[in-house]
C-alpha cells in the first residue's frame, strides 16, 4: 500500500499539467457516489489535480478557474475486469498480449509486462468515460491466469498505477478444461498450488517443480495464498461459487472476488455474508453453458438487492468494448436495479474490490478523474463531452475518431482521401 | 425481389403451382412443388383480436411518426395507422399512452438455432466448413427451434430474422428467414413466401481456414484474398452453365441438367431468385464484390458487417446495395480494426442502405440500442437524423434486404400486423418492449408470464426463462 501510493504521488508530480489552471465543472446532475448524493445544479471544483470541493453551483470558484459545463457530472468509472491495452487486434497473435497457451509458466505471468498505453483502445475506451481500469490475463495454460494490474487511461508512460493488484483464477467449465478435464482435477490443482505456496522453502530448496506450480509461479502466488492480494475467481454456476465460498470459509484470511457469477444470485445471501464481491456481465441471460442454466437479466438487480457488492463489466470483447459496461448497467437499471446501484458498479465498487483510494467518488480530497457527460451516462444516447484524469482534460481524440472526421464527406476531386488529415 | 421469379421456378418444374401474390392466403408457400420448395413454410398466424392500439407515439417504420397515434389491427394485418382513429365494433381498445409503437424489429443477420444455447460442441451446426464452396448446404437444415435465444430476441422486439450460415466459406449455403414465433419445427417458423438468401463471405475467414487450415499452411485454396477472387469466379462460371441448361430445358430446348444441389442454389441466384447476402468488412473488398457481381449478372442483397461501408458509401448508394452493421463492433480482427461508431450514420447520409444487425445472440436482444448508439453518434457530428427515419435500419431496410418488404417491416395499411409496444422512447438504455405481436398475435408480454415462451430445453433447469 505504501509502495502504491509512492507510485501515485510519483505519477502525479511527473504529469505536465497535474499542477494547470483550477477547473470548475458545472452540471445539471452531478452524481457524487458519496452521502452528498445526487446534486441538481452542481458544482465539482478540480485543483491540482484534486477535488477540492463538490456542492451547489454557488460554490466558491478560485479565481482563474476554466469552467465546463454538462448535463451530468460523475466521478471517473472505472472498469473492473477487461484486457484494455494488453491487445491492438485481438485476431492478430503478434498484437495479442493477453494470454500464453504454450508457456511454461501461469501465476508469475504479469500482465503489465504486456501492457502497451498507446494501445488505440485506451483513448476509445477514455472517450467514454472510463479513467481506470482493471486489466486480466487471460489463463490459457493453467488455472492460474497470472497478475493483473491497474492503470489509468491517460494513454501515457506510466499509466500503470499498480503492478500485482491481484491474481487471477478460472475455475468452472474453462478451469476444468485447463486443468485437465473436470472441475476436480481443477480443485486438486488449486490446491495443490496452495500447498505448493505454504511449504515453500521446503518443496522448492533443492528442485524448481512443486506438485502444480514451478518455482516461479508459487513465488507470484505467494501474496495471493497469505491473504496479501485479491484473487479473483472466475465462475458462473452456483455449485462452483459455493465451493469458492466453501473454500474461503477453510481459509479465512483470502481476498475474494468472484468474476461471471451468473447464477450468483441463486447464492446472494451467502456471498453477501462472506463479503465476496461480484464483477458481472448483466447482458448475460441465456443458458450459454451448462455453468450458466439459471443466467437472468436481472442477476444484478438481484445481487445488489441481498447487499452483495457488485461491479458491471462487458465480458464479451473485452479488450475493445469495455465501455460498454455503461450501456450495460444500463440496462441493468431496465430490468430492476437500483439507479445509484448501477453507477455504483462502475464507481465506487470497483473502487473498494481493487482499494483503488481516492477514486469512484467526486469528495473533497479525491482524485480529480471527473467526467462531463451530455445525458445520463447509463443511456445509451449520451456520451462524455469532457473527461478529467488526474485533473487533467483529456484529450477527446482516438484513432475512431480520426477515421470519422477523414470520411466524414467523401471527396477526391482534388486530392486522394489519404492527404485528409 | 419480384415474387413472381419465384413462382416461376415453381410453375416450369410441374406446370401446376398457382402463383398469387404475397398474403393473398394463410400460407405463400402452400401447394409449391416439392421440387422447387421441398420444406415449405407450415408457418400460421396464432389467432389475434381486432386491436386498436391508441394514443401512442406510432413511428410507421415507412418514415412517418404519429403522436397520439394509433395502430388498428384487424385479421393479423394493420388496418389503419393515424392520429384520429375509432375503434371498430368488437375492438379490443389497449391504451397505450406514455408508449411508443412500432414495426417489429427485423434481425437480417443472426445465427439462433443454428449456434444456439448451449453452445457446446454437438450444438456447433452453423457453418458447413468442410470445403470452400458448400452452397449446397441449407441453414435451415441446422436450425433447432428449441433455441432459449430466440424467446429473448421476442422479448427485445424481434419478429422475423434471417438464420445465416456462418462465415468460413467463400459460398456458406442458404440463408432462411423465419418469423420468431417458437415451433416445434424450422418449416413452421419459416417466412412463407420469402425469398431464400445465399450467404458468402470475402477476405480473412475463408482464407484462414482453408489456406492456412488445421494447422498447416497451404491447406488448400483459397489461400489469399486474391484466392478468394478465383474461388468465386470459377463456381460462378460453373453457375453460369448449370443456368444456361436449365433454361434452355425449361423452354423446350432439351433435358435438364442433372440435379446438383450446389449449382442449383448458384443458378438461382443468377436468375434473381435467391438473394446474395455477403459477410466482407473492408471497403476495397466490397468494390471488387461488386464488379463480380456485374461480371456475372446478379445482385449482392447486402454486405454484413461492412464496417468500412463509410469509406464507400457513395459507391454502395450508387449500386443500391445495404450494408448490415454493428453499431461499434470493432478491433477483433485485422479487417475489423478501422470500425467507427458512425458507420451506420455515414452510410445514411450518403444516401445508402443502412441495416443494424445483430450477429449475436444477445445483441439481438437489444437492436433498438445499437440503432441508438449509432443515432445518436451521428448526430454529435452533425448528421440529425428524426428517429422515424432512423427506424428504417431496424425493420424496412432489412425487410427490403431480405425481399419481404412487401409483406412486413412497416405499418402499414395491409402488411403483417409485426407491432412493437415499448414502455418508453426504444432509443434508450431503459425502454423496454412490453407486447411484441407477431401477425397480429400477442406472443410476448413482458408484464405477463403465460405471454412469455419457455423453450423445452429451459423446463425443469434453475433458470426457466429469463426471469423466473
Amino acid at each position: 500500500m505504501i509502495r502504491h501510493l509512492l507510485i501515485s504521488l510519483a505519477a502525479v508530480a511527473a504529469s505536465p499539467f497535474a499542477f494547470a489552471q483550477p477547473v470548475a465543472v458545472y452540471g445539471e446532475t452531478v452524481w457524487t457516489g458519496t452521502s452528498q448524493g445526487t446534486i441538481s445544479d452542481g458544482l465539482v471544483v478540480i485543483e491540482n489535480g484534486r477535488i477540492v470541493s463538490v456542492g451547489p453551483a454557488s460554490t466558491r470558484v478560485p479565481a482563474g478557474a476554466t469552467e465546463v459545463r454538462a448535463q451530468w457530472v460523475t466521478p471517473g468509472l472505472i472498469s473492473a475486469f477487461s484486457r484494455t491495452g494488453l491487445t491492438e487486434v485481438s485476431g492478430v497473435d503478434d498484437a495479442n498480449d493477453t494470454g500464453a497457451a504454450s508457456s511454461a509458466f501461469s501465476a508469475a505471468l504479469n500482465a503489465a509486462d504486456g501492457f502497451n498505453p498507446d494501445t488505440t483502445s485506451i483513448p476509445v475506451t477514455r472517450l467514454d468515460g472510463f479513467t481506470r481500469i482493471a486489466v486480466a490475463p487471460q489463463a490459457q495454460s493453467k488455472l492460474f491466469g497470472g497478475q493483473g494490474f491497474l492503470a489509468d487511461t491517460s494513454g501515457l508512460t506510466g499509466s500503470v498505477f499498480r503492478e500485482r493488484a491481484f491474481a487471477y483464477v478460472v475455475l468452472g467449465e474453462s478451469g476444468a478444461q485447463l486443468a485437465g478435464g473436470s472441475r476436480p482435477a481443477a480443485w486438486a490443482a488449486l490446491r495443490g498450488a496452495f500447498d505448493d505456496v505454504r511449504f515453500f522453502a521446503a518443496r522448492y530448496m533443492s528442485h524448481n517443480e512443486g506438485n502444480v506450480l514451478t518455482r516461479m509461479d508459487a513465488l507470484a502466488l505467494m501474496p495471493a495464498v497469505k491473504g496479501d492480494q485479491l484473487i479473483l475467481f472466475q465462475a458462473s454456476r452456483a455449485s462452483d461459487l459455493d465451493a469458492i465460498m466453501d473454500f474461503k470459509e477453510q481459509n479465512p484470511a483470502l481476498r475474494l472476488a468472484v468474476v461471471g457469477a451468473d447464477e450468483g444470485w441463486r447464492v446472494a445471501p451467502r456471498l453477501a455474508e462472506l463479503e465476496i464481491p461480484v464483477i458481472l456481465d448483466a447482458f448475460s441471460n441465456l443458458p450459454s453453458s451448462f455453468s450458466q442454466l439459471a443466467s437472468t437479466s436481472e442477476n444484478a438487480k438481484r445481487l445488489a438487492e441481498a447487499g452483495v457488492t457488485v461491479a458491471i463489466v462487458n465480458l464479451d470483447n473485452d479488450s475493445h468494448l469495455a465501455r460498454l459496461a455503461t450501456q450495460i448497467a444500463g440496462n441493468a437499471v431496465a430490468n430492476g436495479m437500483d439507479f445509484d446501484e448501477a453507477m455504483r458498479a462502475l464507481t465506487t465498487a470497483p473502487a473498494e474490490i481493487f482499494g483503488m483510494t481516492g477514486l469512484g467518488v467526486l469528495a473533497p480530497g479525491a482524485r480529480a478523474d471527473v467526467v462531463a457527460w451530455d445525458g445520463d451516462p447509463l443511456d445509451v444516447t449520451s456520451a462524455p463531452s469532457a473527461v478529467f484524469i488526474d485533473g487533467e482534460a483529456q484529450p477527446m481524440e482516438s484513432r475512431q475518431t480520426k477515421l470519422r472526421d477523414r470520411y466524414r464527406t467523401i471527396d477526391e476531386s482534388q486530392k486522394p482521401m489519404a492527404y485528409k488529415r | 425481389m419480384e415474387f413472381g421469379k419465384l413462382c416461376r421456378v415453381a410453375a416450369a418444374a410441374l406446370a401446376l403451382a398457382a402463383c398469387e401474390a404475397p398474403g393473398s392466403r394463410d400460407n405463400a408457400d402452400a401447394g409449391k412443388s416439392p421440387i422447387a420448395n421441398p420444406f415449405p413454410s407450415t408457418y400460421k398466424p396464432y389467432p389475434s383480436e381486432t386491436l386498436l392500439i391508441a394514443n401512442a407515439t406510432v413511428l410507421d417504420g415507412a418514415g412517418a411518426r404519429i403522436e397520439n397515434g394509433a395502430v388498428l389491427i384487424e385479421g393479423g394485418k394493420i388496418k389503419a395507422v393515424g392520429a384520429d382513429l375509432t375503434a371498430p365494433d368488437g375492438a379490443v381498445t389497449l391504451d397505450a399512452r406514455g408508449k411508443w409503437v412500432t414495426p417489429g424489429i427485423i434481425d437480417n443477420h443472426s445465427h439462433l438455432g443454428a449456434y444456439p444455447s448451449p453452445g457446446v460442441d454437438s450444438h456447433d451446426d452453423g457453418n458447413e466448413i468442410s470445403g470452400p464452396v458448400t452452397a449446397e448446404v441449407w441453414v435451415e437444415h441446422s436450425v433447432w427451434p428449441q433455441d432459449p435465444g430466440f424467446t429473448r430476441a421476442l422479448a427485445g422486439g424481434i419478429t422475423s430474422l434471417q438464420i445465416l450460415p456462418g462465415s468460413a466459406n467463400l459460398f456458406g449455403g442458404r440463408g432462411v428467414t423465419l418469423k420468431n414465433v417458437p415451433a416445434r419445427t424450422v418449416q413452421a417458423m419459416k417466412f412463407p413466401g420469402a425469398p431464400y438468401t445465399l450467404k458468402m463471405a470475402c477476405g480473412e475467414n475463408p482464407k484462414r481456414v482453408y489456406g492456412y487450415g488445421q494447422g498447416s499452411a497451404p491447406g488448400g485454396a483459397p489461400y489469399s484474398r486474391m484466392g478468394n477472387v478465383a474461388g468465386y469466379r470459377d463456381a460462378w462460371i460453373q453457375a453460369a452453365d448449370y443456368r444456361k441448361q436449365m433454361d434452355k430445358a425449361e423452354s423446350g430446348g432439351g433435358d435438364p441438367p442433372k440435379r446438383d444441389l450446389e449449382l442449383e442454389t448458384l443458378a438461382d441466384v443468377l436468375s434473381g431468385d435467391i438473394l446474395v447476402h455477403m459477410h466482407c468488412y473492408r471497403a476495397d473488398e466490397m468494390a471488387q464484390i461488386l464488379d463480380i457481381s456485374n461480371e456475372f449478372g446478379y445482385k449482392v442483397a447486402a454486405f454484413h458487417h461492412a464496417v468500412e461501408s463509410y469509406k464507400i458509401a457513395d459507391k454502395l448508394a450508387d449500386y443500391g446495395v445495404c450494408s448490415s452493421m454493428w453499431a461499434d463492433w470493432w478491433g477483433f480482427k485485422m479487417e475489423a480494426y478501422d470500425g467507427i461508431p458512425e458507420n451506420i450514420p455515414l452510410v445514411h447520409n450518403a444516401g445508402a442502405c443502412a441495416i443494424v444487425h445483430s450477429d449475436s445472440d444477445v445483441g439481438i436482444q437489444r437492436l433498438n440500442q445499437e440503432a441508438a448508439k449509432a443515432w445518436a453518434d451521428g448526430k454529435r457530428i452533425g448528421i440529425d437524423i428524426p428517429i422515424e427515419i432512423a427506424w428504417q435500419w431496424l425493420s424496412l431496410n432489412p425487410a427490403k434486404s431480405l425481399g419481404v418488404d412487401a409483406q412486413t417491416g412497416s405499418l402499414e395499411p395491409g402488411k403483417m400486423a409485426d407491432i412493437v409496444v415499448w414502455s418508453g422512447n426504444p432509443f434508450s438504455s431503459y425502454a423496454k418492449a412490453e407486447k411484441v405481436y407477431v401477425d397480429g398475435a400477442l406472443m410476448f408480454d413482458r408484464n405477463d408470464p403465460a405471454n412469455q415462451p419457455v423453450m423445452d430445453f429451459e423446463l425443469g433447469h434453475p433458470g426457466e426463462g429469463d426471469r423466473k
